[in-house]
């Protein structure tokens, strides 16, 4: 990882519990700023419905209830739902058709339970910039089975948020080279910040 | 006429084990590197998913990292599927493919 994103404003991250399952204190503002991405990622995947098999028989179409067997054009929905079978298209349509509208459902079941939760924790449903919202901040608790949605939550936001900037491997002295008013740089901050929510999940599960 | 081949004693050439094992296990589940995914993460999808040990999944992981990919389970291509399958909801990138000769 990059810049360590800690500050006085900034939540730690999860820590683990005596009586199991971790906790995260989080400002009001980072708390929406997870839901908006969380109903983000749920609008992209829900927005470009998978294209359903093309065939050239009408009534085949109509009765066609299965998934997808080509790729999703938008790159961050290719790189959430990769090809199966690279060298064989067949197999890797086939693969798709059986896959991937079951993968697009989990995924938002994972992303909605990330807004139940921090909305649970008290995340009110709209921040209106009100000055008694500064100091609020919300415990998010999370048993076994709830982190390790929020660690598939947390890995699709990183993919779509790395898709749309264009990350790539080491290049962390690019970023840091941007000016401070490029736009990219306060989205690269967010993806830099999930990725330390998630690394200190991972280590206190 | 040539002569009929008598029957002669043949010695059957036994298999080496791993061929044995290539038979059974035709197709691997392969997981590629990407810039995105942490490798802490990483290696708790190993442990979590195939039950595998911190050591292996930690191997396998830096396999994954140094070599730009690294073949993470074995077995018929059904259950290769279910592999990559589940590797693609953890948001690994995973393919299959058969277990090369």
């Amino acid at each position: 990882m990059g810049d360590d994103p800690k500050g006085s404003a900034v939540s730690d991250g999860f820590v683990g519990q005596r009586r199991g399952g971790v906790l995260a204190t989080l400002s009001s503002f980072e708390g929406d700023l997870l839901r908006s991405l969380a109903q983000q990622l749920v609008e992209l995947l829900r927005d470009e419905v998978a294209a359903p098999a093309q065939t050239s028989d009408p009534l085949e179409e109509l009765l066609d209830f299965s998934g997808p067997t080509t790729a999703p054009s938008d790159p961050v929905l290719a790189r959430l739902f990769p090809t199966a079978y690279p060298d064989d298209d067949e197999a890797a349509g086939e693969f798709r058709r059986f896959t991937e509208t079951s993968l697009r459902e989990g995924k938002v079941r994972s992303a909605m339970l990330m807004i139940e939760t921090l909305e649970q924790a008290g995340l009110p449903g709209e921040l209106l910039g009100e000055p008694d919202e500064e100091g609020l901040s919300i415990d998010v608790e999370l048993d076994r089975e709830g982190a390790e949605a929020w660690l598939k939550s947390f890995t699709d936001i990183r993919l779509a948020l790395a898709s749309r900037l264009g990350v790539e491997e080491g290049d962390d002295e690019y970023w840091d080279a941007l000016p401070e008013d490029d736009p990219t740089v306060h989205v690269h901050d967010i993806y830099q910040w999930v990725g330390f929510l998630q690394e200190t999940l991972v280590r206190a599960l | 006429m040539s002569p009929v081949s008598t029957p002669m004693p043949v010695e059957i050439e036994k298999p080496a084990e791993d061929e044995l094992t290539f038979v059974d296990q035709p197709w691997v589940t392969i997981v590629w590197n990407d810039p995105v995914n942490l490798m802490s993460y990483v290696t708790h999808v190993f442990t979590t998913y195939f039950g595998y040990s911190r050591k292996k999944a930690e191997k396998l992981m830096l396999e994954v990292h140094h070599d730009g990919k690294s073949a993470v389970s074995t077995g018929s291509r059904e259950e290769m599927e279910r592999d990559v399958q589940a590797m693609h909801e953890y948001g690994l990138w995973a393919t299959i493919q058969k277990a090369p000769r």
